[in-house]
């Protein structure tokens, strides 16, 4: 599974960021990056349970 | 005829959401101060709809259909901001501030934050207590933060926050709300103009120099932005400091184990905004019909979301009225959800973290001076929390 992220639905709430640094940044105007897009196998709910807090449903996860 | 609950109640205990609000989950009709029948969603589950869906349940103050909790919010529908606009109107203004709230930037002013959190923790020690944690730490520390990031002259603190307080109280009338509100503009109007003539280095210059003087937005556009950013980053995070000591003094177990384990700082702080649920309610109205938990929803129908009890849903939250620092869940709408959900967010976090965290080290024997029942709680449909904060060490 992979993340993509949607930087026109973004609001910059960082909720993405707090929950995994190594994977999430801002960019200089506030929107979503994804630093490593590649989620392990086994570590599908822990994403899934992140990508729930974004409050702008920015983040999805695609085969 | 059925007599509908009252919404807002006042809450018995500062930290604990109202006992009336928790009969009628997850969605039933309220009435408001003003007698209009409104949707109070108390479920977390049917939070999280509403609040995702803003083209059902719109957060424009200014239409007719938009319900004032409380007389002030009548006076609020003068206010034009994002917070009480509708995509895509909200989300232009939203992005001019974006990159000055990112986690990298309140991470950047943590230095700044512990300094000033040191200093007025020397003056405290030296004066010795009884101390009001209120006025001489909960209210300066976000108080100067958001002067400091706006470049608002914290000079005239006296004068902003007392107007502030006009602002989010339950209690205020819609005279004294609306004087509050015009008092504030034409301070901010004036500031404005000023710094139009003299530009200084905070967010409100940098939105003169890229959005007004090319036009993007207007002055009374940004005044009302600015009233919105100056407001909602002082009151409400001073009270969430205010009543997190409180909260964590009447828990010593749980502050016992956030001592032990400094690490559990920023979950323990997550709980406090989950349990404490700073901001009771926050209104939306239904721009067409709709389904919500099995209730037929109207279009022009008044919505309420209870953020108090939203918090404390036992099929979100296991055991949902125990204080737990170690919970690690943040999935509480306090900062509400969807595209409004707080643009600061992680400025509060930043300062309650390092208020907290060293209030409790450097004045471990610290205690409450009087007694939780005799601590004056702030009035429904307001921000919540407690006016005074004596404390003792």
């Amino acid at each position: 599974m992979r993340i993509t992220a949607d930087q026109e639905r973004c609001l910059g709430a960082g909720q993405c960021v707090l929950s995994a640094p190594d994977r999430f940044d801002q960019s200089d105007l506030g929107l979503v990056e994804v630093l490593d897009p590649e989620v392990p196998e086994g570590d599908e709910q822990r994403f899934r349970d992140i990508l729930d807090l974004c409050p702008s449903q920015a983040l999805s996860l695609e085969a | 005829m059925t007599v509908l609950p009252d919404y807002p109640q006042a809450r018995g205990c500062p930290f604990h959401p109202a006992d009336g609000y928790t009969d009628y989950a997850p969605v039933a009709k309220v009435r408001l101060y003003n007698g209009r029948e409104v949707w109070a969603v108390t479920g977390h589950a049917e939070a999280r709809q509403v609040l995702l869906d803003p083209v059902t349940y719109s957060s424009d103050r200014v239409h007719p259909h938009y319900p004032a909790l409380a007389p002030r919010f009548e006076s609020a529908r003068k206010v034009r901001n994002f917070i009480g606009m509708d995509p895509p109107e909200h989300t232009v203004q939203r992005r001019m501030l974006l990159s000055s709230f990112t986690v990298k930037k309140t991470n950047a002013l943590r230095p700044r934050i512990q300094a000033l959190v040191d200093g007025l923790l020397d003056e405290i020690e030296a004066k010795g207590p009884v101390a009001d944690l209120v006025p001489e730490f909960a209210l300066p520390v976000p108080s100067i933060v958001i002067c400091e990031l706006l470049g608002v002259p914290y000079t005239d603190h006296a004068f902003f926050e007392h107007q502030s307080r006009r602002v989010v109280t339950g209690s205020t009338t819609l005279e004294e709300s609306a004087d509050a509100f015009t008092q504030l503009k034409a301070y901010l109007d004036e500031l404005i103009q000023r710094k139009q003539r003299e530009p200084g280095d905070g967010l409100l210059d940098t939105l003169i120099a890229e959005q007004v003087e090319t036009g993007a937005l207007s002055r009374s556009e940004l005044v009302d932005i600015a009233l919105l950013l100056l407001v909602a980053g002082h009151e409400t995070t001073a009270s969430a400091i205010a009543l997190g000591v409180v909260t964590l003094l009447e828990h010593p177990e749980q502050l016992a184990a956030l001592r032990s384990d400094a690490r559990l700082l920023p979950t323990a702080v997550e709980e406090l905004l989950r349990f404490m649920a700073i901001a009771d309610g926050i209104a939306r109205f239904a721009t067409a019909d709709a389904d919500l938990a099995g209730h037929q929803v109207r279009a022009g129908d008044g919505v309420v979301i209870v953020i108090a009890t939203a918090n404390r849903d036992g099929g979100a939250f296991p055991s949902p009225a125990a204080f737990a620092v170690d919970r690690g869940a943040r999935h509480h709408v306090s900062f509400g959800h969807g595209v409004h959900q707080c643009i600061g967010q992680n400025l509060a976090r930043a300062e309650m973290e390092i208020a907290l965290g060293t209030l409790f080290r450097r004045l471990p024997g610290l205690r409450l001076a009087r007694d939780l029942a005799d601590l004056p709680i702030k009035e429904a449909g307001g921000v919540q929390g407690v006016w005074e904060l004596p404390v003792t060490w």
